[in-house]
């Protein structure tokens, strides 16, 4: 009866009932995801040094310049390879719907504190989509660009006038990419109960009831039948 | 100590007999890269110059074996490829190369061999300078020498990205970058480059920046009396000229030898990418974290209530029985 999922990903589930918790994230899920999270963080600490003269100072950190120079590109390709899998996962519940424009209208009503007034969405709001959808674009031009100006496996991959503009790309590509990941962080932080997600891989039911009622009421649907469907 | 050596006025003289120090000091530095408070120098030397006059130049590549030698490089055994550049290209170590074009002249029908050597031309505006993300990895003397400090170097290749000329060469062993020093550790103790000592035609003449323009004006009217009308110097403005010139048979068409610039500058895209953008970029990133954490602390924070707890318990206790069609209701 209830076996199409619309709303949420295999694993997705109601876990207990006195009180509500429900199963967001799957321990392979968050493994994947706090290894991205670790390679995005150390990209963004390697690439910052690089970035202003004022930060050089970072290159300590790793080990110096030349050892910076070397794991900077290393590092990304690593990030690459672990952010394609979490894109498997998640690339189809972050495709648009029509909800998300309606809920994009009124978001100041969220930030207001009236997220009531908004409408019942599935497993992402559009912020977390445009979250998601930036960061797989960005990343797609940072490899693309890191590539070309990587020095020491493509020295000769592009002319140098393209090279220059793959240089200038990728700092601003890079620019955007700390944005993001601002807008990623902090909001898991100010929407209080979302971090759990990431970590014990559930949320509570009133956190799911809040910001991601259909999503809920998918999963309350599904009760007793195969989770892994 | 001994005596400091005096500034080189020329490549032709013999080495004074007694040790000198050197006279090129760190505190001669005016640009260093990835920094901008480069304290003003207590003294100013004399501009310095490298005059290649390729109309002299026989190809015999003495400048090439002078500089192997005086910088003991290595550069690899390659093969013949029926072309008179050896090795093919600059290398990390081959600072400077002669390269060979044949041309046609269309005007008199007659075949020119235009060979150029090729190297850092030591410009007074550096592309490469101004790309290099590491500290003191580049420098430039008050005497405009542009120097790479292998110690600071990180291998990047952002200084092959900067230079309009296509010079700079990343070593695949060392993983820093190399070029023409302009012999600076010769010219610190009173001696011209390594090249401009061997050339055996005076191709290669060194001097104040001062003598060599001169110089470079006097071969420039003898080769228009020989009929070279678009003979001329080639210290091209777009970079602020540079320390190494070329006297040139065709200075209206600069890129006849094997592609020298014809207008050589900083690419604009290094320009937007290394200039205020940085800053401002690093404003922006640091006001949207700013942002965020006073957000985070003055802002209410987006809390789940206890009825919306209770809302939950009760959709998923009784949901599970419901007909699914009134989910979208």
């Amino acid at each position: 009866m209830a076996d199409k999922r619309i709303y949420s990903a295999p694993g997705d589930r109601i876990e207990t009932k006195h009180p509500v918790t429900v199963n967001r994230y799957r321990g392979y899920t968050r493994v994947n995801h706090w290894v991205t999270a670790a390679c995005m963080i150390v990209l963004l600490i390697s690439g910052l040094s690089f970035f202003h003269p004022s930060l050089f100072f970072l290159t300590g950190l790793f080990g110096g310049g030349q050892m910076t120079r070397w794991l900077h590109p290393i590092v990304g390709v690593v990030l690459v390879a672990s952010f394609l899998l979490l894109f498997a996962q998640m690339w189809k519940l972050n495709l648009p719907r029509r909800e998300d424009v309606e809920w994009s209208r009124k978001i100041g009503d969220l930030l207001q504190g009236n997220e009531e007034n908004l409408p019942e969405l599935g497993k992402y709001n559009a912020g977390q989509k445009v979250v998601f959808w930036g960061m797989s674009g960005l990343i797609v031009v940072l490899v693309t660009t890191g590539i070309m100006i990587w020095e020491q496996y493509f020295p000769d991959l592009v002319s140098i006038p393209v090279r220059r503009i793959a240089v200038a790309v990728h700092a601003l590509a890079a620019l955007f990419t700390i944005l993001i990941f601002i807008v990623h962080v902090y909001a898991a932080i100010w929407t209080r109960g979302t971090i759990r997600a990431m970590t014990r891989g559930t949320v509570t039911g009133g956190w799911a009831f809040r910001h991601h009622r259909k999503w809920l009421r998918e999963l309350a649907g599904r009760q007793g039948s195969d989770p892994s469907k | 100590m001994s005596e400091r050596a005096p500034e080189p006025v020329t490549a032709a003289a013999n080495p004074p007999l007694q040790p000198l120090a050197s006279n090129l000091l760190p505190s001669d530095v005016i640009r260093v890269s990835a920094t901008s408070d480069v304290p003003a120098p207590e003294r100013e030397l004399t501009p310095v110059a490298k005059l290649i006059d390729v109309s002299k130049c026989i190809g015999c590549k003495a400048c090439q074996s002078a500089c192997i030698e005086w910088n003991d490089t290595h550069p690899d055994l390659e093969e013949n490829v029926g072309v008179y550049e050896n090795p093919h290209d600059l290398t990390p170590d081959m600072f400077t190369l002669m390269r060979f074009t044949e041309y046609e002249n269309p005007v008199t029908n007659e075949f020119e061999w235009l060979i150029r050597k090729d190297g850092c031309m030591h410009c007074a505006d550096p592309g490469c300078l101004k790309a290099c993300p590491a500290p003191g990895a580049i420098v430039q003397y008050s005497n405009g020498i542009v120097d790479f400090i292998s110690d600071n170097c990180i291998g990047c290749g952002y200084c092959v990205a900067g230079c309009p000329f296509n010079i700079p060469r990343i070593s695949k062993t060392a993983h820093v970058s190399k070029k023409c020093t302009l012999c600076s550790d010769r010219v610190a103790v009173g001696q011209g480059p390594a090249c401009a000592k061997a050339c055996p035609t005076k191709a290669i003449s060194f001097g104040t920046k001062e003598d060599m323009v001169t110089l470079a004006n006097e071969r420039v009217e003898d080769l228009k009396s020989r009929g070279y009308d678009h003979a001329g110097l080639y210290d091209p403005q777009g970079v602020g000229g540079t320390h190494v010139m070329y006297v040139l048979h065709h200075a209206d068409q600069p890129s006849l030898y094997s592609g020298l610039p014809d207008d050589p500058r900083i690419s604009p895209v290094v320009r937007g990418w290394k200039g205020p953008a940085k800053t401002v970029g690093l404003a922006v990133a640091g006001l949207a974290a700013a942002g965020a954490v006073l957000h985070g602390i003055f802002a209410r924070p987006n809390e789940v209530t206890a009825h919306e707890e209770g809302e939950a318990e009760e959709l998923v206790t009784h949901r599970n029985h419901a007909p699914q069609g009134d989910r979208e209701a």
